[in-house]
């Protein structure tokens, strides 16, 4: 991870749409009076999906200003979780998992991609599409190497693969969520060699159930 | 309180089972190396600095938020055993330094913290000798977060002590720690410079040189420096400070711990002032001659002033004391004064209708300023305790955030860091029970700020306040509520001595319109404007609003310079003594005085400090009754509220329009006005 600093560039300014003030008025009404300051990872949430995927320096004061905090206490905790983006991201932002699993099963191969087809960890393309950052284990280890667009995930990808999503989705083009190798989530990607019917029945022998003796 | 046995490094201790361990342990003189634990702060334990062995525990322990009630005893029951010098502790200890050394710079040469520095002693105690991390330090920008304080970042060990310092006693959560784990930085939102009339204390609080004093920048190393025991004066607290200095300048100004008044706290005034005492200073006499000043030497002066007093009519005579002047000063004068013939002398330049005739309890800040944690209402008139006493305005915050607290202001709106029930800003409404709504309060502090008694109608508020007071039963045999908060760090002395007109003498008031005087002495008076008409004779130690005024100028000494007493606003006496010598041809106040009464053939009867202050006490035995029991305060209060007069339907501003600009020595003060350009541009 890299210090991150809020992009001071943009002067922008931020208020809660109807729909998303109502949203957040919804967390806060999940703590008790006088609490509010609890929703705040919820609203800084809610507030980077209106900005576009990031968190400004406006939306920090106007997140501060509605949960009645000081700004540095809004601001610890943006900058605290990789989740809250605290410069412009493209329309469709890339985390790529580099931790070990992926990295093991081809997250390298991963990485030429968006370095080519987007430029160095961090950027943006000019046309405000594709961005991409590299980020710490995502949890689908089962489905090595994975990105994450959005809010979905890509998985069991490789270069191939994910160069066609690259470019559909510079097409504008509709994406697949989930497995790129046909698996349903995270079932084995062959036919299974443990646990098969007969020594499941083996093991329902054996087990001894509780209560019957 | 009650007391647990533990065994301590194999010997069994008696120990406050309400403490956490690494208080027990220091009750007994164990001592335990710490960097983000403080006495006056929340527990953070994030520098795992306190790790002990506890017997039984898988791992060390943080000793600073191990409560010593939370240990258990042995299997056979015997009681719980901790080590502090054993090997799991010793080496626990040394690995959480060597970390926190790992990312630290190697530049103690050239760090303003070397020499008093908690990580280098403690490195020294409890550390290793080397390190074994090759790779590359981090380094961190610096943040510019205003004219106080000074950052070198990269030496930060994020023991998280200013964060919590200016959340919970400043009030003000400006410092935070932004990002995670190795990228994590200590800043102020956006770097904007800091706000709080507190911040400098966190110089005080960094264990190493990541903030540091920027006016101190490189100035002086701590073993350099002659540390004498002062007083503040720069409001009426009198707060206990430290003045270290080299040679003949004050090198910085630091605070002393005092429980019963600034704990360990003190303002940014009180810390910054001292480059305001090394400019504008009168170091020699001068006389003014067709409008121009004109240096002249001391028996010049003095002569002149001789002739001055020669040719005047006694009660044509008059005096002025100012903010900062001492007891023994305004004695001297008084008693030369009173030697002269004239009784034309007043300590209250800002027209206070504070007066002696009903009892000291009248004019002092009675519950004291450790009773504010006893009380359980506060109702603040006219005042702004956050830029009038910021030290007392933090104690009356840190007993709002214990709970069960209600605050009401009638006045001026302003931030107080802390909630308040707004009642408006009109004098009328004291009387307004129902609106203040402290019904269910038994210890009630009625906080009257000294703007309020400077107006006009001062004696009709104050005498209504007490009047409420008596009747809501918070002035009784054991508590008596009514506090005035002085600003003047001289007033409750001079009122002591007795430092004010009788009925036919005139008041600072009247002697300021140039009319009824014609010989005015200025005892460092410089917040009032004089008329033209009488020579001045102004006796102080800044070319200030006074000695713009002056005729002849008689170069006096600062509070750094003498030796003397004050008594703060609670009435308390304490003594300032002398750090540094006042510069040039200048000379103790007191002793101008009794040269000019040598000279008159009528010299007053001291020779020294000494003299002085016995004959002191002796004339004037309040000065020396802080704690003792008045029964008689009573008397005097009812005889307050029983004066009846109009209130005037005017709005209660605050005489303090600007924090840093108060007093002559301020005014002085480079750093002072980079405060208030800071100030006024934020707003």
């Amino acid at each position: 991870m890299n210090v991150r600093r809020i992009d001071l560039t943009s002067n922008d300014s931020f208020l809660f749409t109807k729909v998303n003030k109502d949203s957040a008025n919804k967390e806060i009404a999940k703590y008790p009076e006088g609490r509010q300051a609890s929703a705040i990872i919820a609203i800084l949430w809610i507030a980077q999906k209106q900005n576009n995927g990031w968190l400004s320096e406006s939306a920090i004061s106007h997140v501060s200003d509605f949960l009645v905090m000081q700004k540095i206490r809004v601001l610890e905790i943006a900058t605290f979780y990789s989740m809250f983006n605290l410069s412009p991201v493209g329309k469709y932002h890339i985390q790529l998992c580099g931790t070990t699993p992926c990295m093991l099963c081809g997250a390298e191969s991963l990485k030429k991609v968006l370095n080519k087809e987007i430029g160095v960890v961090g950027s943006l393309t000019k046309d405000k599409l594709l961005s991409w950052v590299e980020v710490e284990c995502l949890g689908a280890c089962c489905n090595a190497p994975m990105v994450q667009i959005n809010d979905y995930y890509y998985e069991d990808l490789d270069e191939v693969s994910f160069k066609k999503i690259i470019k559909d989705l510079k097409s504008g083009k509709e994406i697949k969520t989930g497995s790129y190798k046909g698996r349903l989530t995270s079932e084995p990607s062959k036919d299974p060699i443990v646990l098969l019917d007969d020594e499941i029945e083996k093991i329902n022998i054996k087990r001894i159930k509780p209560g019957l003796k | 309180m009650q007391d647990t046995k533990l065994i301590i490094d194999e010997k069994e201790y008696m120990v406050n089972s309400e403490l956490t361990v690494i208080q027990a342990l220091e009750d007994i003189g164990i001592e335990i190396p710490r960097f983000c634990f403080h006495e006056k702060l929340s527990i953070a334990g994030n520098c795992r600095m306190c790790l002990i062995e506890v017997v039984g525990a898988p791992k060390p322990a943080a000793s600073c938020h191990l409560g010593v009630r939370d240990l258990r005893p042995g299997p056979n029951g015997e009681p719980p055993k901790i080590n502090t010098k054993s090997e799991v502790a010793k080496k626990a200890q040394k690995g959480a330094m060597e970390f926190l050394l790992a990312n630290h710079p190697l530049d103690c040469p050239i760090c303003d913290q070397g020499g008093e520095c908690d990580l280098q002693d403690q490195a020294m105690k409890f550390g290793t000798d080397k390190s074994r991390f090759s790779e590359n330090k981090r380094a961190v920008e610096n943040k510019d977060i205003g004219p106080l304080v000074k950052t070198v970042m990269t030496r930060c060990i994020h023991c998280t002590r200013c964060v919590r310092f200016s959340t919970e006693v400043a009030g003000v959560s400006e410092l935070g720690a932004t990002g995670r784990g190795e990228d994590m930085e200590i800043t102020t939102y956006l770097e904007k410079s800091m706000d709080s009339e507190l911040q400098g204390n966190v110089i005080d609080l960094c264990p190493v040189g990541a903030l540091t004093s920027k006016p101190y920048e490189f100035k002086a190393r701590s073993w350099e420096l002659t540390k004498t025991e002062s007083i503040d004066v720069m409001d009426g607290l009198g707060s206990n400070i430290r003045i270290d200095s080299k040679g003949s300048e004050v090198m910085r100004i630091i605070p002393r711990f005092n429980d019963d008044i600034n704990e360990e706290w003190i303002s940014d005034k009180a810390r910054f002032i001292w480059d305001g005492l090394k400019v504008q200073r009168l170091d020699r006499p001068y006389i003014r001659i067709n409008i121009k000043l004109k240096e002249v030497s001391w028996s010049h002066a003095i002569d002149k002033v001789i002739e001055k007093m020669n040719q005047t009519a006694p009660e044509r005579i008059g005096c002025i004391a100012g903010d900062m002047s001492t007891a023994e000063e305004m004695y001297s004068m008084k008693k030369l004064m009173d030697k002269i013939g004239s009784s034309n002398y007043d300590c209250r330049q800002d027209s206070s209708k504070l007066s002696i005739d009903y009892g000291r309890a009248s004019y002092i800040f009675n519950p004291t300023v450790n009773g504010i944690e006893e009380a359980d209402g506060i109702v603040i008139i006219g005042s702004n305790p956050r830029i009038e006493s910021p030290v007392l305005n933090a104690r009356i915050r840190k007993r709002w955030l214990t709970g069960n607290l209600k605050v009401s202001l009638v006045g001026e709106e302003c931030d107080l860091t802390y909630p308040y029930n707004y009642i408006g800003n009109n004098p009328n409404l004291i009387s307004d029970a129902k609106k203040i709504g402290l019904d269910d309060c038994k210890k009630i502090i009625w906080l009257v700020g000294g703007s309020v008694v400077s107006r006009d109608d001062g004696l009709p508020i104050l005498s209504k306040v007490v009047e409420h007071a008596l009747n809501s039963g918070s002035i009784s045999d054991d508590w008596n509520g009514l506090s005035i908060l002085h600003t003047a760090a001289s007033r409750v002395a001079g009122l002591d001595i007795g430092f004010v007109p009788n009925r036919d003498s005139l008041s600072a008031n009247n002697m300021k319109n140039g009319i009824e005087t014609d010989l005015l002495f200025l005892l460092g008076a410089d917040e009032i404007e004089i008329e033209k008409g009488p020579c001045v004779v102004y006796i102080g130690s800044h070319g200030d609003i006074g000695a713009n005024r002056a005729d002849i100028i008689l170069p006096g000494s600062c509070y750094t310079e003498k030796n003397g007493s004050y008594v703060n606003t609670e009435g308390r006496l304490q003594e300032i003594n002398r750090a540094v010598f006042p510069p040039g041809n200048a000379k103790d106040d007191w002793t101008i005085l009794k040269l000019i009464s040598d000279k008159i053939k009528q010299p007053l009867d001291f020779i020294d400090t000494d003299s002085l202050r016995k004959m002191m006490f002796k004339d004037c035995p309040n000065l020396l009754s802080f704690e003792q029991h008045h029964d008689h305060y009573l008397e005097d209060l009812r005889k307050l509220s029983s004066v009846k007069g109009s209130i005037l339907d005017l709005k209660m501003d605050i005489n303090i329009k600007d924090f840093y600009m108060t007093n002559p020595i301020a005014r002085s003060s480079k750093v002072m006005a980079n405060c208030s350009i800071q100030k006024s541009k934020k707003q």
